[in-house]
């Protein structure tokens, strides 16, 4: 009874530590993105808008629809696959950003639409995956509504102090240590590990309690 | 003895009250906190000047006589002059970062035919060049409210070109770093006509000013620095088409013509000694003052303000 006690503790640090993960790096990608939009779109107060404006919107949704998601046989698998498509979905930000924003430049003369248009083509879906991460967490980690605000709570601290801290590192340490697709893929790479441990953590630990369900009933 | 002690306490008074009274003398006329910065129009007797941040001695000035608003009153203004001296009568003139628009004006008094297209990406500096500082416009004489990598970008893509490209949009507090990559510097040179110039004025300082030097020396080659010993600012002078064969001679690049002559004398009806510009003419050829491993600012790298903070 102990051990299991305690796995569960483990399991919840964990996906503490996931969130604040998710915090650091929706904050860390948010902050590149003015760099990787200046040489198109330049450094004017209305690209900072197009930029928070997806990042927001994005964000909303994906509050909503990793709220939707959990309520379907919610599991540390499935939440593991959540960080997994995050961490693709941010591949497109190097491979394809250059073609995408010279398109972009190329049709749309207004800078504030131009900048618009290729902040939502580059960041929309990468952040709407990484807001789903926040809901699917509450619901792993609520086990009864006593506790559940705290729980959010928790979670909302976690997940903020992420932000905090992924903001800080990027603009005053990372842009100056690495390229701006260094870090983008880092990032991906980051998530996506995440995402494998995870699923390989959850399938561990159902086989060991498989194994000891099992050996209850032989013993039984 | 007595005397003595009397003499210097007077002449301490005196210096006090010149000080102090030259102090309530500046007079500000005008304040207002734009999208980008603090805006300052100061009077100080009969100079007028424009300030963006008042507590920074390294803050960038742009100031006129008002009772001569042709003479060029700051050095940095007269030494991007120089680009002149290289290239005596450029037709389309390129200027990215208004200020008060003095240099606009005064390029306009020295060459009546040219075209000049001024950008600059805060409106209310527009305003207050027009308001307070004569800011010229006419049909040959434009301004644009733009980033200037956006402005360039499309000039590009439009096929046009200049013969002289002046970008002043640093000053020592910030410096937009996608205009200081080699993509950027890539686009200035294809804007750039054949014989076309560039005049950057900058204020790097510390490890920036390796890392700026390198990433103009990576996309034009080497080129000529006309530094200042009394501010932290320095010009960087490029040549479209490179430097001359002799690159121990800055100042052979200048030809003597009867063009030049003339614009000697002009240059020294505004206040402008150009035999003073000539000797702080350097090529980089023979004079290159930073280390040769120094790394180039690209639009994936470009920490140009951290790198310009950090006193190691």
């Amino acid at each position: 009874m102990q051990t299991s006690n305690k796995l569960i503790n483990f399991s919840h640090i964990y996906i503490y530590f996931l969130a604040f993960t998710s915090g650091f790096s929706i904050m860390c990608i948010e902050l590149l993105a003015g760099r990787i939009l200046a040489p198109f779109f330049g450094s004017s107060v209305h690209i900072w808008g197009s930029i928070i404006t997806v990042f927001m919107l994005s964000l909303s949704f994906g509050y909503l629809l990793g709220g939707k998601f959990s309520t379907h046989s919610a599991s540390l698998t499935r939440y593991g696959l959540i960080f997994i498509v995050a961490g693709i979905t941010l591949l497109p930000i190097v491979t394809s950003s250059t073609w995408l924003m010279e398109g972009i430049f190329l049709a749309i003369e207004d800078s504030r639409y131009g900048s618009l248009l290729a902040s939502t083509a580059l960041f929309f879906i990468p952040t709407i995956i990484l807001g789903m991460l926040s809901p699917y967490s509450v619901r792993l980690l609520v086990k009864n509504s006593n506790e559940s605000g705290q729980v959010a709570g928790k979670l909302y601290f976690v997940s903020t102090l992420g932000s905090a801290i992924g903001t800080i590192i990027t603009s005053f340490y990372l842009v100056m240590w690495f390229d701006i697709n260094t870090i983008v893929v880092s990032v991906s790479l980051v998530l996506s590990l995440l995402g494998i441990v995870t699923i390989v953590l959850s399938k561990a630990n159902t086989s060991f309690y498989k194994a000891k369900a099992q050996r209850d009933i032989s013993h039984a | 003895m007595h005397n003595s002690i009397v003499k210097l306490s007077l002449s301490i008074f005196f210096l006090l009250g010149v000080f102090i009274t030259n102090d309530t003398l500046a007079k500000v006329i005008h304040s207002e906190r734009s999208l980008y910065r603090n805006i300052l129009v100061e009077d100080k007797g009969d100079l007028r000047c424009l300030k963006f941040n008042v507590k920074s001695n390294k803050t960038r000035q742009s100031c006129f006589l008002k009772s001569q608003p042709q003479q060029l009153v700051f050095n940095y203004t007269k030494q991007l002059l120089t680009g002149l001296l290289v290239n005596p009568e450029p037709k389309r003139i390129l200027i990215i970062g208004l200020g008060g628009g003095t240099m606009s004006n005064t390029l306009h008094q020295l060459l009546p035919d040219s075209y000049i297209d001024n950008v600059e990406i805060d409106q209310s500096v527009i305003n207050v060049a027009r308001q307070y500082f004569g800011f010229l416009e006419n049909d040959k004489i434009k301004t644009y409210s733009q980033d200037g990598r956006v402005f360039v970008k499309r000039a590009v893509l439009k096929k046009q070109t200049y013969d002289w490209i002046i970008l002043d949009a640093f000053n020592g507090d910030y410096i937009p770093e996608h205009l200081m990559t080699t993509e950027f510097l890539e686009e200035i040179k294809s804007l750039l006509s054949a014989q076309g110039i560039l005049t950057a004025n900058t204020f790097s300082s510390s490890k920036l000013y390796g890392y700026e030097s390198a990433t103009y020396k990576a996309v034009f080659g080497d080129f000529y620095q006309v530094s200042n010993p009394d501010s932290s600012n320095r010009i960087i002078l490029v040549r479209n088409n490179g430097l001359v064969e002799n690159p121990n001679e800055a100042q052979s690049t200048v030809k003597y013509s009867e063009n030049i002559t003339k614009l000697v004398a002009e240059l020294l009806t505004i206040g402008v000694d150009a035999k003073k510009l000539y000797k702080n003419m350097k090529s980089t050829a023979n004079h290159q003052n930073w280390s040769d491993d120094s790394p180039v600012l690209t639009d994936q790298f470009a920490p140009a303000n951290l790198l310009n903070i950090d006193t190691d």
